[in-house]
């Protein structure tokens, strides 16, 4: 098969390893060649942060480069837009829809752009923004937004349940379980 | 059992296999997890060291005694470990030791790009170089291997992309190498002249060994491919761009012992095809190495010494089309990284900005002290420099800038290389002051114990180094500590101790707003009522405060309550 490409996008702090760790270890269990990339350190601190996710039969490069993207899921619409170049021609944007204003926005430097979700929608880019903020509260806790993410990315590739909820048990601690499978449910019930 | 690691937890497995038995390292990204990793198990001792020199020494003195020793740096703890490791290479070893260096090539953490492959050559020490988790793995017991059979040290060199990459790995079990004495040996370990004399001899012996093993070696293996108009020659993460871009198209002369190279290896590769090129990071080494062989290839011409290279690149520079991506035609506003909301060091910069002093910084989060609104700092060069540039500033400096001017210094900072800067202070009696920023941790590596901090890296309690007995100790007479949330404190302590005529210390402390054991008040609350939108609390640059409709706005996700936006408000809008 031809190598799958993931990107996750967000804000540091936001949860964002959770996620390629658990896509990994799904990837992983269904028999795929996987390589996940990501950047420590300084990107960390409420700095934009890259996670890129390969699975195929075989996964050289550990990094996506720009027009390979089957999909980027982005925890935050900023973050989505400043990736599209990395996206195939008609690949998708799975977005949070929550805004979360970068320091030179904050600082009156710069601007956050108006209208980022049509105007992505403008250039053919598959869109499917929502609120998965407020399903993650709905869920029981804010931070729960990666699994929310997490379950509407499992509405758009071919994996069970089962290897979903199997992944989540062995990524998430005990304590959080019935909270991230809740959120992860929310995410994959709600259509945009 | 096949599982997916980080290519810094997979070298830890393979020091686990390997029956390493002793790992000493300084934290540095993208270097850390090699060593957190490696304390995980149980077997193995791990600590974290105060410095790179330190820790290779400790590493050394380990192998001396005769168990299988490591130790782990980013390229630029390589430069401070620079001293041990030219002579180790001398003494050779007794048990194996593996040296794990990551360069981070693109800067994603570090203050240079510098190319480690250099030190191999320059300190004769082979170095090998894996491109993903299980070579990272293989690759410690084969260097462990090589390190006891030819005599000496043995470096692996690590990037940020192989290093904080998972990919799939094959555990193995545990095996212990046989338990070696310690021996006297004055010939070996004395490293005097006459000795030394000697020695020299036998590591220039060892190299041309080195390199006749790299001639056969597997892991220098030549990939078929059935167009021949070019033969690339790669390493690393470069290896595995080539492969994605070009899959078995062209010969691929794969590298994973980068010094000593195979001399016959290279030459055969380039006449079995039209035209030689050299796909690397950084420096054009591997490139050097074949034009001192006397042969034609392209490197530098074609791919940049600086940065990152990718997949795409390397497509396009030898000619293949690259697919477009979708762009939007749109200002996007840069995120880059910030302080913390509640993060200690955010009002000492304030303070030190407000004043108008030269301040001369260091390394670690506390760097960010650069970044507008707070724009504070001055200078940053390497760890240390802060406190003994100062010296030399106020020293050499004209009476213009006389009580102007201070070094700030982390925790963990101080202890790295900070504390010769200040006995340099005390001893040559310029009259500094040094503020250290003590928040109890080593913070951008991702919260490492240190000397300071009173646990160790098994997270077990241990000896706390007492900054104030230790900068008295040196000879300071002036020491004082400050809570940084209090921002009149701090000014009036920094404007006292620039006054004395004599050389001070700082101490700002107070814990990492991240820490899990730091309790927090809460967030607190704005009044768009009382608040005239003077925007005075946007000058602290924390996250958590934003203007919306002229008033400013706290965002209580975000927002700790450690009360320093309070202090700047005349009208008392926040509380």
């Amino acid at each position: 098969m031809e190598t799958k490409n993931i990107m996750i996008v967000g804000v540091g702090g936001q949860g964002t390893l959770l996620a390629s760790k658990l896509l990994g270890r799904l990837l992983l269990s269904r028999g795929y060649d996987v390589k996940v990339s990501e950047v420590h350190g300084m990107s960390q601190r409420g700095g934009s942060v890259v996670t890129y996710v390969r699975w195929g039969d075989r996964v050289c490069s550990p990094i996506i480069d720009k027009g390979q993207a089957d999909c980027i899921l982005s925890f935050e619409l900023l973050e989505g837009a400043r990736y599209t170049e990395y996206l195939k021609p008609g690949g998708r944007l799975i977005v949070n829809s929550q805004q979360i204003n970068p320091m030179p926005v904050i600082a009156g430097m710069a601007v956050y752009p108006e209208n980022l979700k049509e105007k992505l929608g403008a250039i053919g880019i598959d869109v499917d923004a929502f609120d998965a903020l407020a399903l993650a509260e709905e869920a029981g806790n804010s931070k729960a937004v990666n699994l929310v993410l997490m379950g509407r990315l499992s509405q758009y590739f071919d994996f069970t349940k089962e290897e979903w909820m199997e992944a989540i048990e062995h990524s998430v601690p005990p304590k959080f379980l019935e909270l991230n499978k809740k959120a992860f449910e929310l995410g994959t019930a709600r259509t945009a | 059992m096949k599982t997916l690691m980080l290519g810094n937890e997979a070298v830890a497995r393979g020091l686990y296999e390997a029956g390493c038995c002793f790992v000493s390292s300084y934290p540095g990204t993208p270097s850390t997890e090699m060593t957190e990793y490696a304390a995980k198990y149980e077997e193995l001792y791990a600590e974290w060291a105060p410095n790179e020199k330190v820790a290779l020494e400790a590493a050394f003195g380990a192998s001396l005694t005769g168990k299988r020793s490591f130790c782990a740096m980013k390229h630029v703890g390589l430069n401070v470990a620079a001293d041990p490791l030219f002579t180790i290479s001398y003494t050779g070893v007794n048990a194996g030791l593996l040296i794990g260096v990551a360069d981070d090539a693109g800067m994603h953490s570090s203050q240079n790009e510098q190319d480690s492959r250099h030190y191999a050559q320059a300190s004769k020490i082979p170095m090998l170089e894996p491109s993903d988790s299980a070579e990272a793995l293989a690759f410690v017991k084969l260097a462990y291997e090589l390190s006891e059979e030819y005599d000496t040290a043995v470096l692996m060199k690590m990037c940020t992309r192989v290093s904080h990459s998972q990919s799939v790995v094959e555990t193995g079990e545990r095996v212990l190498p046989e338990q070696k004495k310690y021996e006297k040996n004055p010939a070996k370990y004395i490293m005097m002249p006459g000795n030394a004399k000697k020695r020299h001899p036998e590591v220039e012996a060892r190299t041309k060994a080195l390199t006749a093993w790299a001639e056969t070696a597997d892991i220098n293996r030549i990939e078929e491919g059935g167009d021949k108009s070019y033969g690339i020659i790669t390493s690393s993460t470069c290896y595995q761009y080539v492969k994605e871009a070009f899959g078995d198209t062209y010969p691929v002369l794969k590298l994973g012992m980068i010094w000593p190279m195979p001399e016959q290896k290279i030459k055969d590769f380039a006449a079995s095809v039209n035209k030689i090129v050299v796909v690397e990071e950084l420096d054009g080494f591997i490139e050097t190495h074949c034009k001192n062989l006397g042969l034609s290839v392209s490197g530098k011409e074609l791919f940049s010494n600086i940065g990152e290279l990718s997949q795409n690149l390397v497509k396009e520079k030898l000619g293949g089309s690259v697919q477009e991506g979708v762009s939007l035609k749109e200002d996007i506003p840069a995120r880059p990284p910030v302080m913390c909301a509640g993060c200690p060091h955010r009002s000492i910069f304030y303070v030190l900005k407000k004043m108008n002093l030269t301040v001369l910084g260091d390394i670690g989060c506390y760097t960010l002290g650069a970044v507008p609104p707070l724009g504070a700092i001055d200078t940053t060069i390497c760890m240390g420099a802060s406190v003994s540039g100062l010296h030399g500033f106020v020293k050499a400096g004209d009476e213009e800038n006389e009580g102007k001017t201070v070094a700030v210094i982390g925790d963990s900072t101080f202890i790295h290389s900070g504390v010769t800067g200040l006995i340099n202070i005390a001893y040559n009696e310029s009259n500094a002051t040094v503020i250290i920023l003590d928040n109890s941790i080593t913070g951008m590596t991702g919260h490492q114990q240190n000397p300071t901090t009173g646990y160790n890296l098994k997270g077990d309690p241990c000896t706390k180094i007492d900054l104030e007995s230790l900068c008295r100790a040196v000879g300071i007479k002036r020491v004082r500590v400050v809570d940084p949330y209090d921002m009149e404190a701090c000014q009036a302590a920094v404007k006292e101790e620039l006054a004395a005529k004599e050389p001070s210390v700082i101490i700002s402390r107070r814990p990492c707003a991240l820490l899990k054991y730091v309790k927090h008040p809460g967030p607190i609350c704005s009044d768009s009522e009382k608040c005239k939108g003077c925007k005075a609390c946007m000058n602290i640059g924390c996250p958590a405060i934003s203007m919306v409709d002229g008033k400013a706005k706290i965002d209580a996700t975000l927002c700790v309550g450690c009360g320093v936006c309070k202090q700047l408000c005349k009208f008392d809008a926040l509380g």
